[in-house]
């Protein structure tokens, strides 16, 4: 299926779950943002997110800024 | 008298914000932060880069700070709105500076999405503190819009320029009954000092600190700039005169 992914697209295998996306990305799943479909995603549901074909993601974090 | 700046219903103890840009290395940070004193502590969000490690800023800023997400990146008022949210959903609480650019030479602040922006997150009950070109027509709708502070630019972004935009500012001091924070150019402590003597209630610093020789040292020479020009306008500085007005007595000269 494929996502977009900060923007890009990207193909992933069917039944791919937000968690193992983060951890597939070798992502500090700490410190993950993560917005599913315009939504902020809390972490206790990313086991429970099935991805699906068209879903739009955004891996965030806080970086320094003024 | 105990002197003390009120924002948002907190009484914030250092009236020197920090920006936590630029840093050479994360680790000055929490030793910035205690050099200068400073409690209202800004961050950004970005999407993750997965070729560029970065450790996350938030654990090197000490928890008794409060954090001031920017809505940096954010072009119109919507996309400042968006990334507040998703700021304040990611436990970073109601503080949010409200930074809406457009222009990339000078990063000058759209002020008319910036109100927009400010009245769509003040209703949902944020701590707006909007980035801002110093307009007084604009400052005002802030105030309406319902701005817990107002923070107009010295010059442009990292400019270290200081306080070109002076004369608008003493303006907004003297008109807007709201902390105006003096965010953006300041580049020397002297600078800051000006600031505060003139009436500010604060001002926001990261360049002029981060990218100093010695970021700790430049820290806490801003923070005593800070202190200083603040019991400096609370003092009531004399008047100044054309011409000089001796300081000893003209009379009993000491003469043959």
């Amino acid at each position: 299926m494929r996502i977009t992914l900060n923007g890009r697209e990207e193909i992933l295998k069917d039944g791919t779950t937000l968690t193992e996306l983060v951890s597939l990305k070798q992502l500090n799943i700490g410190e993950v943002i993560v917005v599913y479909n315009h939504q902020l995603a809390k972490k206790e549901s990313w086991p429970n997110i099935v991805l699906k074909e068209n879903d739009g993601l955004e891996f965030l974090r806080f970086v320094g800024g003024g | 008298m105990r002197d003390v700046l009120m924002i948002g219903g907190k009484e914030v103890t250092s009236r020197l914000f920090l920006g936590t840009g630029k840093f050479s290395s994360h680790r000055l940070i929490p030793e910035v932060i205690r050099a200068c004193g400073s409690q209202v502590v800004t961050v950004a969000l970005r999407r993750i880069d997965p070729e560029y490690e970065e450790e996350n800023i938030v654990s090197y800023v000490p928890g008794e700070c409060i954090l001031m997400p920017n809505t940096s990146g954010a072009r119109n008022a919507e996309e400042a709105v968006r990334i507040a949210r998703v700021a304040r959903a990611a436990g970073c609480g109601n503080w949010v500076k409200i930074e809406v650019i457009a222009d990339n030479r000078y990063l000058l602040p759209d002020n008319y999405e910036t109100v927009r922006a400010t009245e769509i997150l003040a209703a949902e009950g944020f701590v707006v503190l909007p980035y801002m070109s110093p307009d007084l027509i604009t400052a005002k709708k802030l105030v309406e819009a319902g701005a817990a502070a107002v923070m107009p630019l010295g010059s442009p972004i990292g400019s270290n320029r200081g306080l070109r935009t002076r004369e608008l500012i003493r303006i907004l001091i003297e008109e807007i009954p709201l902390p105006i924070i003096v965010d953006a150019g300041i580049g020397r402590p002297s600078e800051a000092a000006e600031a505060m003597e003139m009436g500010a209630a604060a001002v926001l610093v990261n360049t002029a600190i981060a990218t100093a020789g010695d970021p700790v040292a430049m820290g806490r020479a801003f923070g005593l700039a800070v202190e200083a020009g603040r019991l400096a306008y609370l003092a009531g500085p004399g008047k100044t005169h054309e011409y000089a007005r001796a300081s000893s007595p003209l009379t009993g000269f000491l003469r043959d």
